[in-house]
């Protein structure tokens, strides 16, 4: 009985794996308020990579926003985009850090465990949350595997 | 009368009307010109200004820091690695164009290197400087 209640549950979370990766393709368009306000600092992260309350606590520390201050002047816009954010918030557990870091989620790390930090200096990417250091398409929000540039390696298919 | 007085506001406010980076240099020299007499925009003080290392930021020390020392390049931020668009409104039209984006922009990035506001004579320059200089 033990082990069907586990295949079950393995199942469901691989269920939810599959689901998650689609989000992640879904969500193909930014609002172009999102690209401008948020994706001109940095990659605009696909929204699910956080949850409600997580996502909640960005929006509401714009002005100490890791180490920058990001303030939204105009207040309907970052009402619009914390809404935003909100409705397409993740499901998963709270990140645990403050601030909220994606990149410290066992999720994050999991995904990325096989990239080698030595490919990453050779690109020149200092930082995990440079998505499109690696993901070609991460500025228009897609993530799938076909456009994914892995460090010290320029090609990952040879008729890609 | 309160709607004509806000549009008549609106006629002789230069940096709303500023669409062209030759206007945003003479709408922000005009308002150095308040108090320095005589004011005009220098290419080359813009350029040492954006290679100043302020102190403020460790990473985000001079504009040069994200935007490089030439605006014709594609810069990238210091922090993030994101990719950022040239400066110059000579290879990238967008360029200081929108009077509401530079503002935000000068008002961000200014208290984030510089550390203050910048003044109307630095914006002046670094126009300039972003025009014509390399």
């Amino acid at each position: 009985m033990k082990s069907l209640v586990f295949i079950i549950g393995m199942l469901l979370s691989l269920a939810s794996l599959t689901s998650l990766a689609e989000g992640f393709r879904a969500q193909a368009t930014y609002p172009a308020v999102y690209k401008s306000e948020c994706g001109s600092c940095h990659d605009p992260f696909p929204p699910g990579l956080l949850n409600k309350s997580d996502w909640g606590r960005v929006m509401q520390n714009l002005d100490r926003h890791y180490g920058t201050d990001a303030s939204i002047e105009n207040a309907k816009t970052a009402a619009t985009l914390a809404n935003w954010l909100e409705q397409n918030a993740g499901h998963r557990a709270d990140t645990g850090t403050n601030p909220p870091r994606f990149t410290a989620t066992h999720w994050f790390k999991r995904e990325h465990r096989e990239v080698p930090p030595e490919g990453l200096k050779k690109l020149g990417i200092n930082t995990p949350t440079y998505c499109t250091g690696c993901h070609l398409g991460a500025a228009q929000g897609r993530y799938g595997e076909n456009e994914i540039r892995v460090p010290g390696q320029t090609r990952r298919h040879e008729d890609d | 009368m309160k709607k004509l007085i806000s549009i008549l506001a609106l006629l002789v406010s230069p940096s709303l009307w500023a669409e062209t980076p030759a206007q945003f240099i003479a709408s922000y020299s005009a308002e150095a010109a308040r108090t320095q007499p005589g004011f005009v925009a220098d290419a080359a003080r813009g350029k040492a200004f954006a290679a100043h290392n302020w102190g403020v930021s460790e990473k985000l020390a001079s504009c040069t820091a994200c935007h490089t020392d030439n605006p014709r390049n594609p810069g990238r931020h210091a922090v993030t690695g994101k990719n950022i668009a040239p400066l110059s409104p000579v290879v990238n039209q967008e360029r200081f164009s929108d009077p509401a984006k530079v503002e935000k922009w000068f008002k961000r990035n200014c208290k984030e290197v510089v550390g203050r506001a910048c003044t109307a004579a630095e914006k002046a320059d670094y126009i300039a400087f972003a025009l014509g200089g390399r």
